[in-house]
């Protein structure tokens, strides 16, 4: 799949912004002393970043797949569940009940098996249960790693 | 002949036990399609944390040689290559493995593996010394240029874009500046407070090496993996130990061309194995066998990906520049213990330094051994369905990276920089120039800085870092890498629409 020339132009678009925004703290700020190599960094960004929005906009930009529609649609439930696992869940309610919860609901919605059968329910509930166990022997009893336990566990 | 001295210490019961540990799971971890051999190491630094800094390398260097060997066994039994440094291996092995000789390729492939493996730990170990001895005729202006280097060949190297390649490494760099600044104390970049004290190494590695595998998996949807299991047939070793010594100009070639690519920094296992298994096939008296299950591709691509591991981390060991996302990897593993190599490691540290590599002696030897018993269990385990091998990798790569401080910020930032990097390779950029510009960013910076305060005092900055023997050659390598790269992707876009047309 090629990346339509509209993907490639919002894309270095994003990346050029990024990189002005970058130059621009570098030689604003104080002391200069301490901005001196993301001066020399954030140049080369630029020069770099504007060298590749140029090219996308005049349409001689050629590598990168992009993210079709349909894998979009594929990934953004997983990306979802992830991300209110790592940003919110994993604090609020605990690392393990939120990685058991997580694991399970991202288990139900990208296995292949049918959800119509108790038997697939009941080996994602095992397999579940096998994960959270291993990972509480690794973490928390060989690493002693203390997560946070918060209203859960 | 140092290294003979430090054998012992590979022979106790802990540093013995991690070495079989990472072997066995490291070809395990390489039999399963999507995990890489760079994200296997990543994720499992946190279990690094509370060994020695020899032990904890001694569990990342075994992993990073059998993950590299263990890719064969899913390349033969399921044409599925474990990494992309085992894509050759599926030419011959797969072919060998339908025509029920599939234990036989996996012999040959693991007795190659092993033959490779060994050649480049050798030169690992002749060539380490003397390139850091002359690695204390560095100053500050030629490890800065150094630095540039490591970043600017991997990223034109690496790269389908040069422009973005460098791009990826600017990038990197500028993250590496992010949070307080070590000598005035100024705060540079700080959007949140999760950023205080900069991007963490490690949390960043899991992310930008996990992560995006993880979103990669969920894109692909509910889908099983089909490929069946060859059944492995019984055959004798000694057997595919005549085949191997009746085979020793595939088993050169592949050792060679996989020795010279290693010492390349940013040429991967992928091409190693490619380019001996096309060299393989013209030097070969029997090169129209070459696709139909031929050993000599199973022997040349094997030998290849595996002689590469070795010398691949000469440039980091004796210069700290790492020469590939691994060794970058394993740059991380060695900072988090205090070590940092370079021209006095093997003065400083040569119980670190000499354990570690003579540990990847051993380990390629149990590698061989272990290969060959577990390979219908790592077919096996390779079938797991992406789901749960994401949700894992998902846990593995949270658990890990909020071990590292005990901090939800690192989580934080190994979440965001997981997924900004999926997008990003999406759009034709690479994680491998980043990682590099993240790590070598802080020692450029530092000798950037240290080399501006000499040259201020001296005859200027101008003089200082663009001149000296060492500091023309850096730079003329730094320009012929990016000329070269931009030259061979003018060429081929000039060639692909005429060879599309033409077909």
């Amino acid at each position: 799949m090629k990346m339509s020339k509209l993907s490639h132009v919002l894309s270095s678009g994003a990346i050029a912004a990024v990189g002005l925004y970058v130059a621009y703290v570098s030689y604003t700020q104080q002391p200069a002393d301490a901005f001196l190599f993301p001066r020399l960094i954030s140049t080369v960004f630029v020069a770099l970043a504007l060298w590749t929005f140029g090219k996308a906009v005049m349409g001689l930009s050629k590598t990168g797949e992009g993210v079709s529609a349909a894998s979009l649609r594929r990934m953004l439930p997983g990306l979802v569940v992830s991300c209110i696992y790592v940003f919110w869940a994993a604090k609020s309610l605990g690392f393990y009940t939120a990685t058991a919860i997580a694991f399970f609901v991202l288990l139900s919605i990208y296995d292949p098996k049918p959800h119509t059968e108790v038997k697939s329910w009941g080996k994602r509930v095992i397999i579940t249960a096998g994960f959270i166990a291993v990972m509480y022997g690794l973490f928390a009893l060989l690493l002693k790693v203390y997560t946070p336990r918060e209203i859960f566990f | 002949m140092e290294f003979i001295y430090y054998f012992g210490e590979v022979f106790t019961p802990i540093s013995f036990g991690l070495l079989l540990i990472g072997t066995i799971g490291g070809l395990i971890l390489g039999a399963t399609p999507g995990l890489s051999p760079t994200m296997a190491v990543a994720l499992l630094i946190p279990f690094t944390f509370q060994l020695e800094p020899a032990q904890g390398l001694i569990l990342l260097g075994a992993a990073y040689t059998s993950t590299v060997a263990g890719g064969a066994v899913s390349a033969i039994l399921l044409k599925i290559p474990g990494a992309p440094a085992n894509i050759a291996t599926t030419l011959d092995g797969h072919t060998m493995a339908q025509q029920g000789r599939g234990a036989e390729a996996l012999q040959l492939s693991f007795l190659a593996s092993l033959v490779g493996g060994l050649f480049g730990v050798f030169l690992l170990i002749f060539l380490s010394p003397l390139l850091s001895k002359a690695a204390l005729a560095f100053g500050p202006s030629e490890l800065f240029w150094l630095a540039i280097l490591g970043v600017t060949i991997i990223g034109s190297l690496d790269s389908n874009s040069v422009v973005k390649g460098l791009l990826s490494g600017a990038i990197g760099m500028w993250l590496a500046t992010i949070g307080f600044d070590d000598i005035m104390g100024a705060q540079r970049f700080i959007f949140h407070p999760a950023l205080g004290g900069g991007i963490n190494i490690i949390a960043a590695l899991i992310g930008l090496f996990a992560i995006p595998q993880v979103i990669t998996m969920f894109a692909k949807g509910r889908i099983s993996v089909d490929a069946e299991i060859i059944k492995i047939e019984k055959h004798s070793i000694l057997d595919a130990i005549r085949e191997i010594s009746r085979r020793t100009r595939a088993l050169s070639i592949g050792t060679a061309v996989g020795s010279i690519i290693g010492l390349i920094p940013g040429v991967g296992g992928q091409i190693a194995g490619l380019v001996a298994y096309d060299q393989s096939k013209k030097f070969s008296r029997e090169g129209h066998k070459f696709g139909t299950g031929h050993s000599e591709g199973v022997i040349a691509a094997e030998s290849a990906n595996n002689a590469m591991v070795g010398p691949s981390l000469v440039p980091l060991l004796t210069l700290s520049i790492p020469g590939s996302p691994t060794a970058a990897v394993l740059l991380g593993g060695l900072l988090i213990h205090g070590i940092f190599p370079g021209s006095d490691l093997f003065e400083n540290n040569p119980e670190v330094a000499w354990t570690f590599i003579d540990s990847m002696l051993i380990g390629q030897v149990l590698m061989a051994i272990f290969g060959l018993y577990i390979a219908s269990f790592a077919a096996r385990v390779a079938r797991v369905p992406q789901s749960v091998m994401a949700a894992i990798v998902l846990g593995l790569a949270v658990f890990g990276s909020y071990s590292v401080q005990s901090s939800m910020g690192d989580v934080y930032v190994m979440a965001t920089l997981g997924i900004g990097m999926y997008f990003l390779e999406r759009f034709g950029f690479s994680a491998a120039p980043l990682v590099l510009g993240l790590i070598l960013g802080p020692i450029a910076e530092a000798n950037f800085i240290q080399g501006s305060m000499i040259a201020n005092a001296t005859d200027g900055k101008l003089p200082y870092f663009f001149t000296g023997n060492l500091n023309v050659v850096l730079i003329a390598i730094v320009v012929l890498s990016i000329a070269y790269s931009a030259w061979m992707e003018l060429r081929t876009r000039n060639t692909t629409p005429q060879a599309g047309a033409s077909s």
